[in-house]
């Protein structure tokens, strides 16, 4: 471990490892510096250029670029930076789809944090040319919504596909006032190789990338994905009685913060009208609902009758420890067999 | 065994002008008189006398022919070669003097130039290393690989050599970055994506004089102990990259390209990558990202490309002209070099000077050399006698000069001061029929284009400059617009990611500072001064002067003209959409249609049906 | 997972998740991780980026193979060879650890023989690769260190899937690769708590641990902690639970949570089997496929209706927590399982909760001893975790291997080819495989979208075969096999290579069990779904 770096932003002192940007050393130290195409967990590109700060002696500098030095002086607000930073905004307001009360991000958007805290000028926006915004909504994929209105072109999508995902689907697209976030062949992004992780969505700072359904939860509960092996943690959010929302548990080590389609999107099965609900018992050729207390005299008394070799457990690797302990316990105890197997070799 | 050379420009210029059917007509007509084996044909590369093309030069008496057609070559070969004589002609005639001149340095055109960087630019047939070696080419290289790769580095210190690409970066400090950083695999890149509309010096050299670029790569190379280069070039420049390719095969046939070159234990190796055509990959990061493969899109520097470049090694990246100057350092010393120019730019300059002046092409010109000098003397002044009114320096992104700075002189740090810069060197001169927010309007729309997309102030700035210099010149601008403008410019070039955006706003900043009066003139009277910007003209036709011929008529394509014919004939203001062909179609002599963007002169009071002289 | 048993002594993933993004050579043979295990092919892709090797050994071009530095489309069934081949150059130009083989390793001279049949020629012949592929991908493996093996059902599910496994254990025991940071032996788990499952002895031959019923301690241990004498006969295994009901000899079964009618190998065989069960209980979340064929359904909590534990691929054992009530009547499974032995009479069912059962799992348990609900609040635990101050064992065999002797044994392997070969009549290879917006049968059906995403079920067939059977694509084709037939539609792609087609297995329209081969590896008596000879016609 290398010495920490003293440095001095806004006249505190702050320490920070060397490598550490003046931006997150400033963050981690409770120093707002207002950003918006920086994100902790990907590269920094320094494009959205709000971020600017003035080091003692340079130009003003993003300060999401540059590692912090011994000695450095930093200042993240003064009248020049202010202004820079007021007019970058202004045009980006200017840009944007600025229906916030149809918006899935209102009040968690980090482009009205912004705004709420850089101030804009509002008689110049009315001044300035306002373009149309046309983009039409990309409903193509049954999870997520994509509206380029509001998209800020921070890059953070670009960069999640490529470091997190590593399925690089989409990219920047055309230049000057005509980029956009986009495929191969400027199609809908269901027409792409996009395999719906849902990680780019999570980490739209403004409402350009949606849930489709996007519904807050009243409560969450830290689980396990059902799915595969992974085991990756999830926080599920519920609500009225059904599961609302995913998203992945940063804290755990076996996915680290990320998720796939189906422990984001595709826990709906829980919900299902077709779920079995009570117990069925075959009556006549047909199964009927049945009480509890039926079946399991049923079950007594017809296992009761099997005991040893000619009867068999299929348990199941979709059970949790507990149940499948209590299974072969059952198989081995009750049943007195070790006639037991799942589907570990499917 | 020749007894005559002929080189006939073979630049692009020239070839656009029909170069090479001169060449097939001249051998026609040297088989003609069996004199193939008596006189050699050099195709060479661009002199820089674009506007005179194509070029045809007899030597060895330096007999300099303009504006040569094939079918001029019968007798410049019957007459000139055959007999001896001249072909009076074909010779330059100075505009001024109009004094017939026969030798190419006797023109003003060339002798107030300096040409270092373009020495072998239409002298030697690009094509042939022998003769680039015969003028002293790959001494350099020689001497630079019996010296250290530091001693070489100091040498381009002491030299004073500033990068010719644009920003004027110190070159061997580049280099000395280049060399200090650690590294095994390093890489060398010349800079060929000439972007800026009009500039062509780049191009010159690469296809007048090839070796000097690779040679200027190979001294790099020994510096910083690098052992591959890349030339990034247009491929809107097949020629330039034939040629090139041409050089560098040649040089490894020659043993200056490859292992253990000259025995001198350096391994070097060239390829060229060619551009597709975005102005931003002439940005070094963008380049880089471009040969890399990825999206032309620059990056936040640092790490500078000397730390921190192709695919993350160590790499230098120079431009075309400033490699071509390095040979030259390492052949006659640093000290040599920094006698031309200035204290802080030292050797030359090469611009491409286009616009309103007598004589266009590319020149190269010592620092230190006033405006007026190249307008005046080289460039052969204003055409038509108007009025010279400004020089745009530095391309799209560099900034106008007004006539109050003729004398300032050309070089990296009075420029900036100016508002200009040196850019890539284009020289654009304008007279009093160019409306100065036209053009900065011309230029942001070229820049907003070009807009790599990335950062919000130049993707979203450029073009909200644009939208309002747009509405300013159809007449919608007000007074506010100007500072809106003004304030978007200076928060564009303070917050813009790469060079791009950083100087975008020049041409605005320059006009606003130079010539604000023509803004207010848009935006309070609705009038452009300079006749130019359409929405605010106003075509009438002088009934006094009108001779009813109906050409006006004729040609308007929206039936704004009436009037009967050989009676005076009106424009309905209504209808004109001031396309101008009224304009151009009214006979000279007899200049009934005018133009005026301060308003239509008022009318004379028609009378009333009661006869006296009301004003209804 | 009984390879990996025999020569190492443990069957389960040898390193964790996270380290594979550290790796400097990746070899992916028999998975297509970014489908199957989408975040551990993130770390893959993560590796790649960092500059690892990526080598991937699959039949089909899978989509991870767009990352590979080598990808070797080898033929369905000859990853033996292939494994065995490397090995061999890995020998004989010396890159293997010789100090690591001394040390931890024993029985090298008879390895070394069993593979003078490897030669270069022979591999190339049996994988259909070209020798320098081969070579490269030998030496690519061997010379970037560390290097890990991740490898999932395209390795297990064959008539030899024992030996696959086997192969690679003894590649990655000559170069010293187990035991080590981002390196080992990794069997990617297909669902989310298999490992939990095996670790629990819903095996018919161990009790939880691994614990042999055959070992007469362990036996004892458990009889006196249940109450209860216990068979110390090994019982059946899956496939010949289903081949005995099919005889008569089994007469009832209590299936919970599969559908066998979809997943199980030579399905009609199975669904005839059931259909001679005397009485037949089913408990799943839904009246799937199976169930519907059942005695007796009873509703069973998903996972987000019910507390406990579930164990990930890398034996991470998390805590999987209550969400929502269960819906209607459902219950949680060991609380179904429970009632029923109480119902019978059974002593030691009465549990009131999770917790409870997992204090017990933990006294009979030597590698869950140190876990409890308490440190799990904390985060998940690896296992072996044999003390409650035990910090857990992300990676496996450091110091020495669960074996005997303590040493890795390197084992001898014949090349034996698959058993259902191609002949005039059946002259493609049909490989099942899996997409990534499915899981299985059931669970993903239900779940509104990824039925969209996934496209539904098509056999994708290679151009050039598709040309000689007039197929094109989006026909509807029919596929036959030795024990069944099914239509379905079919995509035209290089993703299957020539004389080979795949099918996944999720959709009940297209039960692609009914074509599949039951035969079994005689080890691990995993049925050999990777390689079924078929016959494609138009339909």
């Amino acid at each position: 471990m290398s010495e920490l770096i003293t440095l001095n932003i806004d006249g505190v002192e702050v320490k920070a490892a060397p490598g550490t940007t003046i931006l997150r050393a400033a963050l981690a130290n409770d120093i707002y510096i207002p950003h918006l195409c920086d994100h902790k967990e990907l590269t920094s590109v320094g494009i959205c250029r709000v971020c600017l700060v003035e080091i003692e002696g340079r130009r003003p500098t993003v300060s999401c670029m540059t590692p912090v030095e011994e000695g450095m002086v930093v200042t993240t607000s003064n009248e020049e930076l202010d202004q820079i930073r007021k007019v970058n905004m202004e045009l980006l307001v200017l840009n944007h789809d600025y229906d916030c009360q149809n918006c899935a991000k209102n009040s968690k958007c980090q482009l009205q944090e912004l705004t709420r805290y850089v101030g804009i000028d509002e008689n110049r926006i009315n001044a300035m040319r306002a373009p149309e915004l046309a983009s039409p909504l990309d409903d193509s994929n049954p999870y997520y919504l994509r509206d380029l209105n509001k998209c800020v072109l921070c890059g953070i999508c670009v960069r999640t596909c490529e470091e997190i995902q590593g399925d690089e689907c989409i990219d920047f697209t055309f230049r000057g006032i005509e980029t956009k976030i986009g495929v191969l062949g400027d199609k809908p992004i269901a027409e792409s190789t996009c395999v719906t992780c849902g990680e780019c969505v999570t980490r739209c700072p403004v409402g350009a990338l949606v849930p489709r359904h996007a519904v807050e939860p009243t409560y969450e509960v830290d689980t396990v994905c059902p799915f595969c092996g992974c085991g990756c943690g999830i926080t599920v959010g519920a609500r009225g009685g059904k599961v609302v929302s995913s998203v992945a548990d940063p804290d755990s080590p076996a996915n680290n913060g990320s998720l796939c389609v189906k422990g984001r999107f595709g826990l709906g099965f829980v919900n299902s009208p077709d779920r079995l609900t009570t117990p069925l018992i075959r009556k006549d050729g047909d199964l009927v609902e049945a009480s509890w207390e039926e079946a399991l005299a049923l079950i007594g008394d017809k296992l009761g009758q099997y005991k040893g070799e000619q009867f068999a457990t299929i348990a199941s690797a979709k059970c949790t420890v507990e149940d499948n302990y209590v299974m072969q316990k059952f198989t081995r105890a009750v049943m007195g067999t070790n006639n037991i197997d799942h589907c570990a070799r499917l | 065994m020749y007894e005559k050379h002929i080189l006939i420009c073979a630049g692009t210029g020239c070839i656009s002008s029909g170069a090479l059917d001169i060449e097939n007509a001249l051998r026609e007509e040297l088989a003609k008189h069996g004199l193939e084996d008596k006189i050699r044909i050099i195709m060479s590369g661009c002199h820089g006398f674009c506007e005179k093309g194509p070029i045809f030069i007899v030597y060895p008496e330096d007999i300099f022919y303009c504006e040569v057609t094939p079918e001029d070559v019968p007798e410049i070969v019957e007459e000139g070669l055959v007999k001896g004589n001249m072909v009076e002609r074909l010779l330059y005639k100075d505009p001024v003097t109009e004094e017939t001149v026969i030798n190419h340095d006797k023109i003003m055109f060339y002798s107030k130039q300096k040409r270092l960087a373009l020495r072998n630019c239409g002298v030697v047939d690009p094509e042939n290393i022998d003769e680039y070696i015969i003028r002293g080419g790959y001494i350099g290289l020689k001497k630079a690989l019996q010296m250290e790769p530091m001693e070489v580095v100091d040498e381009v210190k002491s030299s004073g050599l500033r990068g010719r690409g644009g920003a004027g970066f110190p070159t061997g400090m580049k280099w000395q970055f280049g060399h200090n950083s650690p590294g095994s695999k390093k890489y060398v890149v010349c800079n060929a994506d000439e972007g800026d509309p009009g500039a062509f010096m780049d191009r010159s050299i690469l296809e007048g004089d090839p070796h000097a670029v690779v040679e200027g790569m190979l001294i790099c190379g020994q510096a910083i102990n690098a052992d591959e280069g890349y030339v990034y070039v247009r491929s809107e420049y097949p020629l330039a990259i034939k040629r090139l390719q041409n050089a560098i095969d040649a040089a490894e046939k020659y043993g200056m390209l490859g292992e253990n070159i000259l025995g001198l234990g350096l391994n070097f190796r060239i390829k060229i990558k060619e551009g597709a055509g975005a102005f931003v990959c002439g940005e070094e990061t963008a380049l880089l990202a471009s040969i890399e493969g990825r999206r032309g899109v620059p990056r936040h520097r640092p790490p500078f490309p000397a730390v921190e470049g192709l695919w993350g090694k160590p790499t230098i990246i120079n431009n075309v002209e400033t490699l071509a100057n390095v040979p030259l350092i390492l052949r006659s010393g640093a000290e040599e070099f920094a006698s031309v120019g200035t204290e802080g730019s030292k050797g030359t300059k090469v611009f491409a000077l286009t616009g309103k002046v007598n004589n266009t092409g590319l020149v190269e010109v010592p620092m230190g050399i006033t405006i007026r000098e190249v307008v005046f003397d080289i460039g052969g002044g204003i055409r038509y006698g108007k009025k010279f009114k400004a020089a745009q320096i530095g391309g799209p992104s560099g900034g106008c000069i007004p006539d109050e700075h003729l004398d300032l002189p050309i070089d990296f740090d009075s420029l900036t001061a100016a508002g200009a810069m040196m850019g890539s060197g284009g020289l654009v001169v304008v007279d009093e029929d160019t409306c100065m927010v036209d053009m900065a309007r011309y230029f942001l729309n070229f820049t907003k284009k070009e807009s790599c997309g990335q950062c919000i102030p130049c993707r979203l700035g450029t073009t909200q400059m644009y939208d309002i210099l747009e509405d300013i010149t159809e007449g919608k601008g007000t007074l506010e617009d100007i500072d809106l403008l003004e304030e978007l410019a200076v928060a564009v070039k303070k917050g813009s990611m790469c060079g791009l955006g950083q100087t975008a706003p020049n041409p605005i900043l320059t006009t606003l500072r130079y010539f604000r009066d023509e803004y207010e003139a848009h935006v309070i009277e609705k009038r452009c001064p300079a006749l130019v910007c359409k929405p605010l003209l106003q075509y009438y036709i002088d009934a006094e002067k009108c001779i009813g011929c109906r050409r006006c008529s004729k040609v308007c394509p929206v039936d704004a003209i009436s009037g009967e014919k050989k009676e005076p004939h009106v424009i309905d203001q209504e209808k004109c959409t001031q396309c101008a062909a009224c304009f151009d179609a009214c006979p000279a002599k007899v200049s009934a249609v005018q133009v005026v963007s301060e308003g239509l002169p008022e009318e004379e009071p028609e009378t009333c049906e009661e006869g006296c002289k009301c004003q209804s | 997972m009984a390879g990996l048993a025999t020569t190492l002594g443990s069957g389960a993933m040898t390193n964790s998740i996270a380290e594979i993004g550290d790796a400097a050579c990746i070899m992916a043979i028999g998975t297509s991780t970014t489908e199957a295990h989408p975040i551990i092919g993130y770390q893959v892709k993560k590796a790649v980026r960092q500059g690892a090797k990526l080598i991937v050994a699959n039949p089909q071009e899978v989509p991870l193979a767009r990352f590979a530095d080598l990808f070797l489309p080898l033929k369905p069934g000859s990853d033996v060879a292939l494994l065995m081949g490397m090995a061999r150059i890995i020998l004989e130009e010396g890159l293997h650890d010789q100090q690591y083989i001394e040390e931890r390793c024993e029985n090298l001279d008879q390895f070394k023989q069993s593979l003078e049949e490897y030669t270069l020629q022979f591999v190339s012949d049996i994988t259909g690769l070209p020798g320098e592929d081969i070579v490269n991908a030998a030496r690519m493996y061997a010379e970037n260190n560390p290097s890990s093996i991740l490898y999932c059902m395209g390795i297990t599910q064959h008539s030899h899937g024992t030996d696959n496994v086997i192969a690679i254990s003894n590649l990655a025991l000559i170069t010293g690769n187990l035991g080590r940071t981002s390196g080992g032996v990794n069997p990617l788990r297909g669902q989310n708590n298999v490992q939990g499952a095996c670790d629990m002895g819903s095996l018919p031959n161990v009790f939880t641990g691994y614990q042999k019923v055959t070992d007469e301690a362990a036996r004892q241990k458990f009889e006196k902690a249940w109450g209860a004498s216990l068979s110390g006969e090994p019982g059946l295994t899956h496939t010949e639970i289903f081949d005995a009901a099919h005889r008569g000899e089994i007469k009832a079964i209590y299936l919970i949570g599969e559908n066998p009618v979809l997943t199980e190998a030579n399905a009609a065989h199975s669904l005839e089997a059931m259909k001679k069960l005397e009485f037949f209980v089913v408990q799943d979340i839904f009246l799937n496929e199976t169930a519907a064929l059942a005695d007796v359904v009873l509703p069973a909590a998903s996972f987000a209706e019910k507390n406990g534990t579930a164990v990930n691929t890398e034996r991470r054992v998390q805590r999987v927590r209550k969400v929502l009530d269960p819906v209607g009547d459902a219950k949680p499974d060991w609380w179904i399982v429970s009632a029923i032995a109480n119902e019978m009479g059974a002593e030691g069912f009465a549990y009131n909760s999770a917790a409870e059962i997992f204090k017990e799992i933990t006294s009979l348990t030597p590698s869950y001893a140190g876990i409890t609900y308490e440190r799990l609040e904390e985060g998940g635990l690896q296992w072996p975790c044999p003390t409650e101050d035990h910090p857990g064992t992300p990676i496996l065999h450091t110091e020495k291997f669960n074996t005997p002797s303590g040493k890795g044994k390197l084992m001898p392997i014949k090349y034996r080819p698959s058993e259902d070969c191609c002949d005039f009549d059946f002259p493609l290879i049909l490989t099942t495989e899996r997409n990534l917006y499915q899981f299985h049968s059931t669970m993903t059906r239900y779940s509104e979208g990824l039925d969209e995403l996934s496209g539904g079920e098509h056999i994708m067939i290679n151009p050039a075969d598709a040309e000689k059977l007039g197929v094109a694509d989006g026909d509807l084709v029919e596929v036959n096999s030795r024990r069944g037939k099914l239509q379905v539609k079919a995509k035209i792609t290089r993703r299957s290579q020539e004389g080979v087609a795949s099918l996944s297995f999720h959709f009940a329209e297209c039960p692609t069990n009914l074509l599949t081969s039951a035969a079994l590896d005689p080890v691990a008596k995993t049925p050999e779904t990777k390689v079924c000879a078929i016959r494609i016609n138009k339909a």
